[in-house]
């Protein structure tokens, strides 16, 4: 079309009639202004930038001085380097295996359950959002705080279940006449008698968190034949003066007191009133401690350190593997689905069960897709970044570290040492040839 | 367009005779016809404070109608921005910086102007400390017109009414108004480590109240080693607050995943989970949807004296510094020297100026005049010493001294363990 085009203008337009038609010239001018602005593009923004980088990483941090393979021989002993070198590989192990498995079982599931298509949906989403934002979602949910972290709320709500807070949780004696034991039970110094008056004074408590009917605490008096005594939050704007009971200072109600005898035992118990005071009538004559037990104080559950220098690692991954498994459920899904069926049909006919035919048959078949997902994983893995650097806190980020965050901190990140980055930059490159390598053969095999 | 013209002239003359009033006693900025030209200005400001730093453009144009003034914001790419620039022979006239180092690498090269002639006008308008931040080996090459003050400590009004405690004057006062606070149920400090860079703050304000002035500059040129016995005393005073987990919001763990801006929407929260933070003046400006009101909800107190330290104030501040020499660049510099220069943006809030001729009751508000009042009457003012640090050490998240002080949260006994780290860190970076 475009010829005919171009030649019944050409003789219009004054050009000088070409010898044989559209000759060589313009089946070469087509191909160089197709190709030309790609090949630039690329000249431009890969081959002079790898170029540049692979030179650069032989000169040291100012870029004047030749320094051999210095930067190389850093890139293999300092810690943190070599952290991420470990850590990246940590990750290959992992993380593509278990892209392509996750994704496998949901492709495979999807095809047996009903709604699939929103379960397609759901799982494939993540894929929507870029892996920064994704970071930034598990960042808030892997909080330690289990009022703010998601994660640590959901742990919490069943711990607590099952080990309620105590209704006193972060209490501490206000002096030294009441100390903490081993089980972590406050227990009065001074050993009590029928006759005796106990006072147990205890500050750190939220005037917030002080039941609503408490009133001023007062001490008992001294009963015949029984111990009497007052629990109370010994505290009053300004501070007080710890272990006297004065004016403004509640008593804590609700709380149980025992009275301990001198195995330890607890051989009575009773409840404090709104004025913090208790009593224990017609006590047997002995000498006993009066105690409030560790079930009082047991702290709310504190949440587990996702983001710790511990589990910093696993906990990006998953992240990263909840984003990645929708993509490989959708390629090994779309597998699947041109499988033919009169294979699978024959196994069963001949006697195959469900996983024989699985097992021997549809995987053997998907081969080729699984390959391609665990090989672009591999690719994609190599270069994690994003995701590490918005899940890790900064004070892990040595601990969470891996070759592309390296490179990125080592060069941009305030160090501003080019050498080195760009050292780290080609060994991240060379890492990632053979597997490229491996795939364009695949590519070709395919073609 | 000819209407437009006519209206500029006319504005022109009137201010020129406003201008020519009020010039003359008070020492004020007198304007000039006779200046001529064009200066570009770089520095980070953008939003509201590009609308503050172009009304101080404003008034600076009044006063020399002929010069014509452009404002380019770098944004947070502000030093690689001026870097390339200067790499690319095409600068800026002037422009401001937060780093003096970065001013000192420019100084090195050769590629910004030395305005020693305006050195006693900037001792005049901002005393000799902060005077000396715009200096290279004795040679003035910038004015620093904006500054911050990093030795403040933000309190949570209702939490200290709760325990009944008043902002402390000294080390020992706050200790003691922690340990109240604690008593009260209330957690007295909110932390955040996660990057590290509050921790040096903290550690900088009680180093030059600890070691002194002289000692803060041997150790900012690493002239004295890390491992310095100065250093560990002030290690070791920090621990008496961040020894004690009782004493951080969540503890030690969760301080160390907390970050900055929500270590401080902590304390200044409706339910807060921590009394204090320390915090430079920019605390508020942090707190995203801030629940409370300036004074009767927040407030601010000087960081506290130890053992006897006078007003000392560990701080930042933007350098304006000259690439190209002209009068009318000449002229700008100058005109930041002056009180009114500052006043302008001061009025408009967001503003400290360490100007001692300002007139603190510009500020809008009781807080800013506070924390601008104690940067401009600072009997010391040092620039934050990580700030001036080879950035590999003072300045890398995850590395060097930001690492260092994360990995003291994390352990505060082992403040020896701490001082070799900083030092085998410090050695490297210094070469």
């Amino acid at each position: 079309m475009s010829e005919s085009v171009s030649t019944a203008e050409a003789p219009g337009a004054g050009l000088p009639p070409q010898d044989g038609g559209p000759g060589v010239f313009q089946r070469h001018w087509t191909t160089i202004v197709f190709l030309g602005p790609a090949l630039a593009l690329l000249a431009v923004w890969i081959v002079y930038p790898t170029i540049r980088t692979i030179i650069r990483s032989f000169y040291d941090r100012s870029g004047d001085e030749f320094v051999g393979l210095d930067n190389y021989q850093t890139l293999f002993s300092d810690d943190t380097l070599v952290t991420a070198i470990k850590n990246n590989f940590l990750w290959l192990l992992v993380v593509p295996a278990m892209v392509t498995a996750i994704g496998l079982v949901f492709a495979v599931l999807i095809e047996r359950i009903r709604f699939s298509v929103a379960f397609k949906v759901a799982v494939f989403m993540p894929m929507a959002i870029s892996l920064f934002a994704a970071g930034v979602i598990w960042r808030l949910m892997y909080e330690k705080d289990p009022s703010r972290g998601t994660i640590n709320a959901g742990i919490a709500v069943v711990k607590d279940a099952v080990s309620p807070p105590g209704a006193l949780q972060a209490a501490q004696p206000s002096t030294d006449a009441v100390e903490v034991v081993a089980d972590g039970s406050l227990v009065l110094e001074t050993p009590l008698e029928p006759g005796s008056v106990a006072q147990l004074g205890l500050t750190g408590i939220r005037a917030s968190d002080v039941r609503d009917d408490a009133v001023q605490a007062v001490v008992p008096e001294p009963l015949q034949g029984g111990i009497t005594g007052v629990v109370w939050r010994d505290f009053k704007p300004g501070g007080g003066t710890p272990g006297v009971l004065e004016e403004e200072e509640v008593g804590l109600p609700g709380v149980t007191v025992e009275l301990r005898d001198v195995n330890g035992r607890a051989a009575y118990t009773a409840k404090t009133n709104p004025d913090g005071t208790f009593g224990f009538e017609e006590v047997e004559a002995g000498t006993y401690r009066a105690a409030i037990g560790a079930a009082t104080f047991a702290v709310p559950y504190a949440g587990v350190s996702w983001l710790g220098e511990r589990l910093i690692t696993p906990a990006i991954m998953i992240a990263y593997i909840w984003v990645w498994a929708g993509f490989a459920m959708v390629v090994i899904a779309a597998g699947l689905a041109a499988i033919p069926r009169d294979l699978l049909e024959a196994a069963r006919t001949d006697g195959a069960n469900e996983w024989q035919v699985f097992r021997r048959i549809t995987i053997p078949l998907l081969a080729p897709v699984l390959t391609v997902v665990f090989i672009t994983m591999l690719i994609y893995v190599l270069k994690v970044f994003d995701i590490v650097i918005s899940i890790a806190p900064g004070s892990v980020q040595d601990d969470a570290n891996v070759i592309a965050l390296a490179m990125w901190r080592t060069s941009f990140g305030g160090v501003n040492d080019f050498g080195l980055g760009s050292a780290i930059a080609v060994f991240l490159f060379l890492l990632v040839i053979p597997i490229l390598a491996l795939n364009i053969r695949r590519f070709r095999r395919e073609v | 367009m000819k209407k437009r013209w006519m209206a500029f002239a006319l504005l022109v003359g009137a201010l020129a005779f406003v201008a020519a009033g009020c010039g003359g006693d008070d020492g004020g900025p007198e304007g000039s016809e006779d200046i001529t030209g064009e200066i570009s200005i770089m520095a980070i400001w953008g939003g509201a404070e590009q609308e503050s730093f172009q009304a101080v453009i404003d008034g600076f144009t009044d006063l020399y109608p002929n010069v014509t003034v452009s404002y380019t914001s770098g944004g947070d790419n502000l030093a690689p921005l001026l870097s390339s620039a200067v790499e690319g022979g095409n600068p800026p006239d002037i422009a401001a910086v937060g780093q003096p180092g970065l001013m000192q690498g420019f100084a090195e090269q050769g590629a910004i102007q030395p305005i020693d002639d305006l050195r006693d006008e900037i001792v005049d308008s901002f005393g000799e400390s902060v005077a000396d931040v715009g200096a290279v080996d004795g040679t003035q090459y910038g004015v620093m017109f904006k500054g911050a003050n990093k030795a403040t400590i933000w309190y949570n009004v209702a939490s200290f009414e709760e325990a009944g405690v008043e902002p402390p004057e000294t080390w020992e006062e706050l200790l003691e108004v922690a340990s109240t606070l604690k008593a009260a149920g209330i957690t007295p400090f909110s932390v955040g480590v996660d990057v590290g860079w509050p921790i040096t703050d903290l550690f900088e304000n009680v180093y030059i109240r600890t070691a002194g002035e002289e000692m803060y500059d041997q150790l900012t040129n690493h002239e004295i080693p890390w491992t310095d016995q100065s250093v560990k005393d002030a290690l070791a005073q920090m621990a008496e607050i961040l020894g004690d987990e009782s004493n951080l919001a969540g503890g030690r763990e969760t301080s160390l995943q907390t970050e900055m801006p929500a270590s401080v929407a902590k304390v200044f929260s409706e339910q807060p989970e921590a009394a204090m933070v320390i915090i430079g003046d920019f605390a508020p400006g942090v707190v995203a949807d801030n629940p409370l009101e300036p004074e009767t909800g927040y407030n601010v107190f000087p960081f506290p004296s130890i053992d006897g330290s006078g007003p000392a104030v560990v701080g930042g501040g933007d350098i304006f510094i000259q690439f190209r020499d002209s009068p009318a660049a000449d002229a700008f510099l100058e005109y930041l020297t002056t009180a009114e220069a500052a006043e302008i943006w001061a009025a408009r809030g967001g503003f400290s100026s360490p100007n001692k001729d300002l007139d603190d009751g510009v500020y809008p508000d009781e807080i800013t005049r506070a924390t601008a009042s104690g940067l401009a009457e600072a009997e010391s003012f040092r620039f934050d010493m990580s700030d001036l640090q080879p950035s590999a050490f003072g300045g890398t998240p995850g590395a060097g001294l930001f690492k260092a002080f994360t990995d003291f949260v994390a352990n505060p006994d082992d403040i020896d363990g701490i001082a070799q780290q900083m030092e085998q860190e410090a050695a490297r970076a210094f070469g």
